[in-house]
């Protein structure tokens, strides 16, 4: 059993300082600007919450048959902060067994989490902008709502903007700051 | 150790990422606006601008292009300002079936013409809550009539004329049943109807009578025009709410693909009623109007109506498909083509007239809708325009072959090619496009130098005033290929419909002054000497004079508590823009403004006894502070005999 080096020890604390930020900032947010709404529009998403123009943009919504986005129909805001907090838990683990191998398990968790959340957020992002109420007042032939889940797109009257908030950009320093220190204790570990 | 940095520096980078947002909706005044819409102080503007004042129920007046407020016409609500709907004369204006009705909802207006073309004589005005017609006269900026319409709710696609303003239409947005009948609310289908009503327009007088109505389905007739050149005997109504939704109406009334336009021949529909095809039934409706010579409204109720059944009468009405809950239905200057827009529709369907002549000629009808043939859509179709914008609501016209849509949802104006349907020019509002105006837009001969978007929504373009903010205009100089935005300016109630016709059309038709020689008014005072009081039983008339800077009499006495006051003030002033105002306190009523040769009467029924100063409110010279007088009333049973004048003092002395 290899032992973690310096670098990869000091990796661990900032890892779970990063992932801290997500209780202290927003994780995603997209972005909506028409016409008649000059400032724009805009929905944070957190860990656990929905913040932002939530409402106003329900009731635009409901126009084109989308449902309506409600904090409580969101499981993920239970499971991902618990997904969160059992991971850094596990980073003090590895900090404590100080082997390479549980800091490539550890790294293997995180890309597993970040992949389903991904998965989830695009799924949800499918179903709400694909699934719309048929007696809707506004149908148009072949629309579909789908939010880009990274970029920009255009819905309608309406421009969207999807992109990671402050703890999102954190969250994606972690995941790198995990690969290439996996790859940094790999090469040690040859030498 | 370095390693590190990096993702650390990528983090660092989420600031910039984050401050590169989309790009704002940038103000889009370019070039020299500025001095296209310049009118020098002293200059006149160029054309005469009136608006629908929505919620307000009034009219207003704004010169182009400067955009200045030049006036309020009160319509459909009464107007403390001048005491329209206050005074004795005007209270009779707003008469209904339903005794005095304040206030009304006044959405479209239409300029009379002859041939196809303004001729400056009247205005006409709907009001779309208590379904009534109003003329407004040119020459003095008046209302003179006011038509009351049963058998209607929300008269909503009305008063749109037809080219010689043969008839003033009307038509149902809340089908209702015809009649009192009382009804369950959920037998729409089989009681409940929308009616298109043609007004008949006296040529020379002016004077509105309902010639006929035509009762249709109960669904939602939106707005309307008339025919031009080729199509003058017809007349088309969009409509929706085919799906017969009684509530709900947002998600209901939005379900099918199509509503109809409804074309109606009312050349035929006038034959039916001439030859005895219709049938008079009753219906209780007030007439009020304004006798210029009188100077004083009369309210007349009206007892029966005559109703045609397009099943008694064939040829005369056909449905054309229209996608989703049409709302403009716009003729273009040839008469050739009718645009329907479906407010909920991803295209522009523009239908031709003589297609649906033909279709019906060899009737390429598709069923039929509660009795009336459906034309078949691709039968009445000229083309359509793709992917124009979202949410197309109005279009008007221009003198090129060009059409100009308002897209509401998409918030932007949009300039087509009738020719080809292409899309050739857009330009944004600020925000919220609802109706727009060319002046002579919805004539044969439009003016091709202005265009006006009235908006809904104005959020931060002007300074915040509360919660609460002004609804706007925009004007916008579309002689050249593209348009250009020239001015944004706030409007009074909210803007639907509007007309503009060039100043030089009505400018010198203005009456300056009304001559007290023709002064008709039956409570006329002809010069100071006349000025009386006259007591009948608790009834008092106040014959009084006022011209600069006094009132004759300005002492009265010997009236009574609940005596019931009419001062009947006569403007001696024999010149242009001299009123006079007139207002008493603790008078639970309005002023009067009195202008220069006219009589009107302000009633005052006191409640208390006491001194009650009186005086002119319209500063009209140098002396207007000292335009004032004095009323004494009196206990009630007391022994105060009646005593008036101007000038006389009492010999102190004597009162002690």
């Amino acid at each position: 059993m290899k032992t973690l080096t310096k670098p990869g020890k000091i990796s661990i604390v900032i890892v779970m300082l990063f992932l801290a930020t997500l209780w202290l900032f927003p994780l995603w947010r997209i972005d909506l600007r028409a016409p008649q709404y000059p400032g724009g529009l805009s929905m944070q998403i957190w860990l656990n919450d929905l913040k932002g123009d939530v409402p106003i943009i329900n009731g635009l919504n409901h126009y084109i048959g989308m449902q309506e986005i409600n904090k409580k129909d969101f499981r993920e805001f239970i499971f991902l902060p618990a997904a969160i907090l059992l991971f850094i838990l596990f980073g003090f683990l590895v900090l404590l067994l100080k082997k390479k191998i549980y800091y490539y398990i550890w790294t293997a968790l995180f890309i597993v989490i970040a992949c389903f959340s991904f998965y989830d957020f695009y799924m949800w992002e499918y179903n709400y902008g694909h699934h719309l109420n048929p007696h809707a007042p506004i149908r148009v032939p072949g629309m579909s709502y789908q939010p880009p889940l990274f970029g920009y797109k255009k819905l309608l009257n309406f421009e969207v903007l999807s992109q990671p908030d402050i703890a999102g950009w954190f969250f994606i320093g972690a995941g790198m700051l995990l690969a290439s220190m996996t790859i940094y204790e790999w090469k040690k570990n040859e030498k | 150790m370095k390693r590190i940095f990096l993702p650390l520096c990528l983090v660092a980078s989420v600031a910039f990422v984050q401050s590169c947002k989309m790009k704002n909706t940038t103000s889009a005044v370019k070039g020299d606006a500025d001095s296209k819409v310049y009118v020098a102080p002293g200059k006149y503007d160029e054309y005469y601008n009136f608006v629908s004042g929505g919620f307000n129920g009034q009219v207003s007046v704004y010169g182009l292009p400067s955009g200045r407020l030049l006036k309020l016409i009160p319509v459909f609500a009464v107007f403390p300002e001048n005491g329209y709907g206050y005074s004795e004369e005007t209270k009779a204006m707003l008469n209904t079936t339903n005794g005095q009705i304040p206030w009304d909802d006044q959405h479209h207006l239409d300029l009379s013409q002859t041939n196809g073309e303004q001729d400056g004589r009247w205005l006409f005005a709907n009001a779309n809550n208590t379904p009534r017609i109003a003329r407004i006269d040119l020459k003095t900026f008046k209302t003179v009539e006011i038509l009351q319409i049963p058998n209607s709710a929300g008269n909503h696609s009305s008063p749109f004329i037809t080219e010689n303003t043969e008839y003033v239409v009307a038509g149902t947005r809340f089908s209702v049943p015809l009649g009192a009948e009382d009804v369950p609310i959920s037998s729409f289908k089989q009681n409940f109807h929308s009616t298109a009503s043609f007004i008949s327009v006296d040529k020379n007088s002016g004077n509105m009578s309902i010639a006929f109505q035509i009762v249709l389905p109960g669904m939602n007739l939106d707005l309307s025009h008339g025919g031009k050149g080729p199509s003058h005997d017809w007349f088309f109504f969009s409509s929706y709410n085919t799906e017969q939704a009684y509530t709900l109406l947002e998600v209901n009334a939005s379900q099918k693909d199509k509503d109809y336009i409804v074309a109606v021949n009312w050349k035929k529909a006038e034959e039916y009623a001439k030859a005895g095809k219709g049938k008079k039934v009753p219906a209780d409706y007030a007439h009020n109007t304004y006798d210029e010579g009188k100077q004083t409204a009369t309210s007349v109720i009206e007892h029966d109506v005559l109703l045609l059944d397009p099943k008694d009468c064939p040829d005369m009405i056909y449905m054309i498909p229209c996608p989703k809950s049409p709302h403009g239905c716009d003729i273009d200057p040839s008469g050739e083509y009718i645009v329907g827009s479906g407010k909920l529709a991803a295209l522009i369907p523009v239908f031709s007239f003589s297609k649906i002549i033909k279709a019906i000629g060899s009737k390429q009808f598709e069923g039929d809708f509660q009795g009336i043939p459906i034309i078949k859509y691709e039968a009445a179709l000229y083309g359509e325009v793709q992917k124009p914008g979202l949410g197309p609501l109005h279009t008007e016209f221009d003198d090129k072959g060009n059409a100009y849509t308002s897209m509401f949802l998409s918030s932007e104006v949009v300039k087509w090619s009738l020719k080809d349907l292409k899309v050739l020019d857009r330009a944004p509002t600020y925000y919220s496009v609802g109706h727009l105006m060319i002046p002579g837009g919805d004539t044969r001969k439009p003016s091709g130098k202005y265009l006006v978007a009235y908006n809904k929504i104005t959020k931060d373009r002007f300074l915040p005033t509360g919660p609460e903010l002004a609804q706007s205009a925009q004007l916008y100089d579309i002689s050249g290929d593209k348009m250009q935005l020239l001015l944004d300016y706030p409007t009074i109630g909210e803007p639907h419909y509007a007309q503009a016709c060039l100043a030089s059309l009505i400018q010198d038709k203005q009456v300056k002054y009304y001559d007290i020689n023709k002064n008709g008014n039956e409570f006329v005072t002809m010069g100071e000497k006349k000025a009386n009081v006259v007591r009948k039983g608790n009834r008092v008339d106040v014959y009084m004079t006022a011209i600069r800077s006094h009132l004759v009499p300005d002492n009265i006495e010997g009236v009574f508590v609940g005596d019931d006051i009419y001062f009947h003030v006569t403007n001696l002033e024999q010149d242009w823009d001299i009123p006079h105002g007139f207002a008493i306190k603790n008078n639970p009523n309005a002023e009067l403004l009195i202008m220069p040769g006219e009589t009107v009467t302000l009633k005052f029924t006191p409640q208390k006894q006491g001194i009650y100063p009186f005086y002119c409110t319209d500063f009209c010279s140098a002396l207007h502070q000292e335009m004032s007088g004095y009323l004494r009333v009196s206990p009630k049973g007391s022994n105060t005999p009646l005593k008036f004048g101007t000038g006389e003092t009492a010999d102190t002395s004597a009162q002690k």
